[in-house]
This record gives C-alpha cells, structure tokens and sequence, in this order.
C-alpha cells in the first residue's frame, strides 16, 4: 500500500493538470519496477490522462481511455485490414491485442498492407507487427499467434476477447470465426474488401451474420480475384470497423448490428443492407 | 413485374435498376442466370430487405438486389 501511495503521489506531482506526461510514465516504470502498462492502468484509475490520449478527449473521456486500456481485443488476420486495425487500436490505447496470421510478408502485399515494407519481406507478420505496437504505443501488450484461424483454435485463442475483429482474406474462414464468435458470445466486427468496395457489419451476441457471408465460393475467395486490393479499401474498412469496435468496447452510439454497410468508393455509394 | 437491382461489378455492361416481368413461378436462380451473372460471384442477395436463396420464387412488386462476394482482407 505503501508503495501504491508513493506512485500515486509520484504521479499526481508530475502529472500537468490531469495530463501525465509519457517521460513521467518512463520514469514512473523505472523506478517503481513495474510496465509502462501497469503505471498506465494506475494513472487512468486515479483519473490521470496519458498526455498521449490528450487528442481523445470528448471522444474518450478518462474512464472510457481505461476501459479501452482494459480490453482484449482479438484481431484475426494480420494483412490489409490488419495492419490498419492494429494501428488504430495501438494509437486509441486498447490495452491487449491478440493477433493471428500465419504469413509471412511478400512483395505483392506492398500495395496497401501498412505493415508491410521492403525490408521486412519474408518476415512473419505478426513480428512485425508485435514491434510496431512496441513503437508506437509500448503501453500495449500483444499476444501474437503466428497460427491460422480455426475453428479448432478459435475457441482458446479468443477466450476473454472483450471483442474480436475481422481481418481475415476467406468467406469460410470467416463463417468459422462468425460461428466460434457466436459461441464465445463475444462481439465480431466483420470488414471485407474487393477493388473499390468493402462492407462492414457487427454480430452482437445472439446474432449471426453468416448470411452475409454465403459460402458460395468453393475456395472462399471473392471478386477481389478479379479486382485486386488497392492501398486505399482496406484502409478505409479497417477504420469504420475500428469505428464499429470502439462504439462496443464503450457502450456508445448505434452499431451496424442487423445491417451491414456496402461501400462503393468508385461511385462514392454507401448502401445500407438492412437483413434480418 | 420486379425492381432488380445491382451493385459494385455486376452493373458493368448491365444497369443499376431495372424492372423486369417474369414469368410465373421463376426463381432467383433462373433471373441470375439470365443476367449472365456468376452464381460464385453472388455475395448478398436480397429480396425486398430480406435475404434469400437462388430456388426462392420473388412475388410482383418485389425488389431484389444483388451484391458481389467480397472475401480479401
């Protein structure tokens, strides 16, 4: 208790009004042996604001930073929408990501993946991006799984998620997620992407949105065979299920639950499905 | 008569919305075909606001939209 008071008093004297400054957070870890998450999760409990959340505010208030800061989030499959999902998530201080992909990074994912860059082809993608959560906001923890999603694992790997993204490049791998999601109870943003268009949808517990994903494709690829995946889709996908992701793990606003959003970004469309 | 509707790719040489009189008892699959449109291509079909299968028989003054799949990621 002793020393619980002494990082509180530690704190709260380097902290700029309610704003703890991240070399104050540094030193905090150093001196008291203890994460920068730790000390994070301490600051946010006694209503002091990591000055780097400082831009969240009136979006996240204190509380909200430490329920994002106490979330587990699953994000399946580490490419397009991945790399962005995983940037968002790191920079919007949720606190575990738990990553899956069992790739390793090619010259034709330069294009759009964010992760992805010439001198780390060959590499797995989950190291990489384990190091550029490291980077960006080491107060993160991540969990990186260099496996590919299975119904067989799904259920471990996702156990305690708060939520779980979709971010995987197959229709019936992603009814499987969408199934063990269902099991878990446990919240599923769904994003897909193909050339100019994306569609995006939530499956809250009790729902299923596996209508949206019709296993008519004996591979279970898509249009985007056809089309390709240029840099701006994913980028555009990953951040309205961010969005969608955000809104849950806050308990805030209306979700794309029972419909989904299709996205033309050739004719600037964006359609409602509303299915039931 | 029937509103058909397409999105994304599948307007491409065909048309946004269309009305079409079908005959009695003709199923989604048959209206699919017609439209030269992939089967494996189909992602989300709909009829008015519901979702549906290719043997479904649409009624007059049904609206169905057809959406292409999209699995990249």
């Amino acid at each position: 208790m002793r020393a619980e008071a002494s990082l509180r008093e530690f704190l709260t004297c380097r902290a700029e009004g309610d704003l703890l400054p991240w070399n104050a957070q540094c030193e905090a870890s150093e001196r008291f042996g203890r994460s920068v998450a730790e000390i994070e999760a301490a600051a946010l409990g006694w209503d002091l604001l990591p000055g780097r959340y400082r831009r969240n505010r009136e979006t996240v208030s204190v509380a909200d930073q430490l329920r994002l800061f106490s979330s587990r989030v699953g994000v399946i499959g580490c490419g397009g929408l991945g790399g962005y999902l995983i940037e968002q998530l790191a920079r919007l201080g949720v606190g575990t990501l738990v990553l899956l992909d069992p790739d390793f990074f090619e010259e034709h994912n330069l294009n759009r993946q964010l992760l992805s860059s010439p001198a780390d082809l060959g590499r797995a993608k989950v190291d990489v991006a384990r190091e550029r959560v490291a980077a960006i906001n080491p107060a993160v923890t991540v969990e990186p799984h260099r496996t590919a999603f299975s119904r067989d694992n799904g259920r471990e790997l996702l156990s305690g998620c708060s939520a779980v993204v979709d971010g995987l490049d197959n229709v019936l791998v992603r009814r499987e997620l969408a199934a063990v999601c269902r099991d878990l109870a446990v919240p599923l943003v769904h994003g897909a992407i193909a050339g100019w268009y994306g569609q995006v949808a939530v499956q809250l517990p009790g729902a299923d949105l596996s209508r949206l994903l019709r296993p008519t494709s004996s591979n279970g690829k898509g249009v985007e065979t056809k089309l390709g995946n240029p840099s701006f889709t994913p980028a555009v996908i990953a951040s309205l299920q961010t969005a969608e992701l955000a809104k849950i793990l806050l308990g805030r606003g209306k979700l794309l639950a029972d419909r989904a959003l299709f996205v033309n970004l050739l004719d600037m469309e964006f359609d409602e499905i509303r299915h039931g | 008569m029937l509103t058909i509707k397409l999105f994304a790719t599948f307007q491409k040489g065909r048309f946004e919305a269309a009305q079409r009189e079908c005959p009695p008892g003709t199923t989604l699959g048959k209206i699919v075909d017609e439209l030269g449109i992939a089967r494996e291509e189909i992602g989300v079909l709909l009829v008015s606001g519901r979702h549906a299968e290719l043997e479904h028989v649409p009624a007059t003054g049904d609206t169905i939209a057809i959406f292409p799949l999209l699995g990249g990621g």
